[in-house]
């Protein structure tokens, strides 16, 4: 028992290793949330006029909305009039390219392991940085540009393809959709913005880091991923956060339209800082995340590793409008100390012979709360609709908690619609049976959960994957005790 | 090689051994023997180090160590392997994926460097020829869905790839058809040097046919009541338990 023990204070006094943060200038908006607030970013951001009455009508039905009361987590009420809603790391002038980004910002995302210096860049990977609430800059545009592949920030975007931007947004993710998601289209402030042409398939994978660095600010980015008939993409999202004792606001919307034929395949790692042992600090995660499987034949597919934030509220979906498109969600959701996860997917038939399927596997430790929440809709039309979902939980230890709320509605009788749902605990004989190989516990951990998710881990790219797994072992180190 | 002396086990306050000794030097076999529950598995797991026992007397020396000192992975790198009477599933991790987290751990532990994936690929396939596994057998997850006599062999096929000092067989030949018993048996026998000692844990004489002890201790109530040579398992094929049952309440009494 001693000896665990000891594991377990080590990990639990571990420090999260992004948790460092970096001084730098900054161009901020006042503190509080009103039309002005918004008149300001978007006039800061020389947004057309068009984009301001839609983040103001935004704003004003965001006024009428009451906070959801509904996620199975628990966080102190949130005064929206006490943030920040703008922080942007000031440049000395706009840069043109990659080479005239501040060297301090480079430096910070140097820190964080990711080159956006072309030359040390990761083989094969694009990477669009956003720091705070603005996006520092873009790799590899050149290359993909010769292919008409678009990757840039979202302001970007605004600039330079006003009228893609003006078809898609709101598109997938109304502004008026939910509390978060109205709340972000009224002040976003920045993000990536992805546009692969017909017949395209992207060389390499997409990859944008989102990094909150500034105090008591919120991040509202906005990712619009735009996949024309035929084309493929493969997308990656990482995030983390300095350590701090006040809790952190993050409401992002993701959006993604695939055409006929298109398949985008949609990798999220999130290591927001999850706060403290205690349960001090942390980012709250709300986090509206859409795709519509547009055109016939289509398919979305979204993974994602989630360790950190302190509340994590989550459902990327699918609408698999387009007959015969394929909607799939792979997820490892880990809590651990007093994080917690309200998390799941939903898979809405709209089309002929529609596929879904759901893989979601919970680890919960420490005292923290892990819920699965999905919901399986299959409309009049789609005849022929099937789904497949499996749903795991691992507990460790016996403070923590796993639910499941699976929400099945078909309205056409030819679906098919099936759920499985196991819950296990990892067992001190399977951990004393790897002791006995030789095998430390903590690499028993590592290895008896990496084998848990691995059907999930499966499904991201390899240089992710790897990553992705010893985060998993560092978010549990020592949590078997 | 392993000096047990006077040892008592206690779970959760119930004594289970009550001072058992026993010296086994290099090259030896032993078998013990013993009615249901009489604490055989008990003492294999508390000479692997299960934290669940409590050591309550006595003292147990490995090599010169003190193996109580150890804790079980440490136990495990010094030679200690433990083949399992219920081995246990580990789902999505592949047997060759564990056994080289094992054998590199074990390596570091000694000051040895890794093994590459050739090399450990290549030993792999030397040992897997031993003792007769099926390669599709291992490239499954660990013991997941395996039937009892395939989990029996996979332990004696990790036993032959960690090449440890000591190995405790618990019951290892429950559960296997007779020509796997052969096939486990002659592995255990290929694997034997002057330098390592094997413990075998039965119920059944059949075993000791293929794995020929030097010596056989019957166990009962948490004590070693009896131990001679081959010819005692043969007495016991024979007889059962109760005449030992007899003779020891005929002492005490
Ligand atoms: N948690 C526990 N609490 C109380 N008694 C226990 C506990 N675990 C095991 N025992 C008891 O310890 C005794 C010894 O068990 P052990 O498994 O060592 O027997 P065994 O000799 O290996 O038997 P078998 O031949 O059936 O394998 C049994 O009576 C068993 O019921
Ligand atoms: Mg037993």
């Amino acid at each position: 028992m001693s000896k665990d023990n000891e594991i377990l204070e080590e990990f639990t006094s571990k420090e999260y290793e992004h948790g460092w943060s970096v001084d730098y200038e900054a161009d901020e908006a006042p503190i509080g949330l009103t039309e002005d607030t918004i008149r300001w970013i978007s006039s800061k951001k020389e947004e057309p006029k068009w984009l301001l009455d839609w983040r103001l009508k935004a704003f004003r039905h965001w006024e009428t909305m009451d906070e959801p009361t509904w996620p199975n987590v628990k966080y102190p009420k949130i005064d929206y009039q006490a943030l920040r809603y703008y922080s942007a790391p000031k440049q000395k002038s706009k840069p043109s390219n990659i080479n005239e980004v501040d060297p301090e910002l480079l430096k910070i995302y140097d820190r964080l392991g990711i080159s956006l210096n072309e030359q040390k860049r990761l083989q094969g990977i694009a990477v669009d940085a956003v720091l705070d609430s603005v996006s520092v800059g873009t790799t590899f545009k050149d290359t993909l540009s010769k292919l008409g592949v678009v990757f840039c920030s979202f302001s970007e975007a605004v600039k330079e393809h006003p009228d893609l931007v003006k078809k898609y947004l709101g598109s997938v993710v109304p502004s008026t959709d939910n509390y978060f998601a109205a709340l972000n289209s009224a002040v976003f402030s920045d993000g990536s913005f992805c546009y692969i042409p017909k017949g395209v398939r992207c060389p390499m994978e997409l990859s944008t880091y989102f990094r909150i660095n500034a105090a008591n600010t919120g991040q509202f980015e906005r990712t619009l991923i735009i996949a024309e008939d035929k084309s493929y993409v493969s997308y990656l999202e990482g995030c983390t956060a300095p350590q701090r004792d006040e809790n952190q606001l993050h409401a992002a919307v993701v959006e993604i339209y695939a055409a006929e034929n298109a398949e985008v395949k949609y990798s999220t790692v999130q290591n927001w800082f999850p706060g403290d042992k205690n349960g001090k600090g942390g980012i709250y995660n709300f986090v509206t995340k859409r795709g519509i499987c547009a055109g016939n034949h289509s398919k979305i597919s979204w993974t994602q590793v989630e360790t950190g934030s302190a509340v994590t509220w989550k459902y990327p979906s699918c609408i698999l409008k387009g007959d015969h498109s394929i909607g799939e969600f792979y997820s490892v959701a880990v809590t651990n100390n007093y994080q917690q996860a309200d998390t799941g997917t939903k898979m809405i038939h709209i089309g002929k012979n529609t596929r879904s399927r759901i893989v979601s596997k919970g680890i919960s430790a420490g005292k923290s709360q892990n819920s699965y929440r999905g919901q399986v809709q299959v409309m009049k039309r789609a005849t022929d609709a099937r789904n497949f979902s499996q749903c795991d939980s691992l507990l460790m230890g016996d403070k923590c908690g796993a639910h499941t709320f699976p929400y099945i509605d078909i309205h056409n009788s030819s679906a098919k619609v099936e759920h499985e749902a196991t819950t296990s605990k990892i067992g001190e004989d399977q951990i004393f049976y790897c002791n006995q190989r030789g095998i430390s516990s903590e690499d028993a951990v590592a290895l008896i959960v990496n084998g848990y998710a691995k059907e999930v881990l499966n499904q991201l790219p390899m240089e992710f994957a790897v990553e992705a797994q010893k985060l998993l072992a560092l978010t549990l180190e020592g949590s078997v005790g | 090689m392993l000096s047990i002396k006077n040892l008592h086990a206690a779970i959760e306050g119930t004594p289970i051994l009550k001072g058992i000794s026993l010296e086994i030097k290099p090259g030896e076999v032993h078998a013990i023997m013993g009615p249901n529950g009489s604490g055989k598995s008990t003492l294999a797991s508390v000479l692997a180090g299960r934290e669940e026992y409590e050591v309550t007397e006595g003292e147990v020396y490995f090599k010169g160590k003190n193996l109580l000192d150890l804790s079980p992975e440490d136990r495990a790198r010094e030679g200690v392997f433990l083949a399992f009477q219920y081995p246990v599933e580990i789902p999505g991790v592949s047997s060759t994926n564990f056994l080289r987290t094992a054998v590199n751990q074990v390596r570091e532990y000694r000051g040895q460097e890794p093994l590459d994936a050739v090399k450990f690929l290549s030993l792999m396939k030397e040992k897997m020829k031993l003792v007769e596994i099926d390669q599709k057998l291992l490239s499954r997850a660990l013991n997941e869905g395996f039937s009892g006599g395939e989990k029996k062999k996979n332990e004696i096929f990790q036993m032959a790839v960690l090449e440890p000092t000591l190995s405790i067989l618990d019951e290892t030949d429950s559960g296997l058809d007779i020509d796997a018993l052969k096939v486990v048996a002659n592995g255990v026998n290929q694997l034997k040097t002057k330098e390592n000692a094997t413990i075998v844990v039965t119920h059944y004489q059949r075993l000791l046919d293929y794995i020929v002890p030097d010596y056989v201790h019957v166990l009962f109530d948490g004590r070693i009541v009896k131990s001679g040579s081959k010819d005692l398992a043969l007495e016991l094929e024979d007889k059962g338990y109760d005449w030992i049952k007899e003779e020891i309440s005929g002492t005490t009494v």
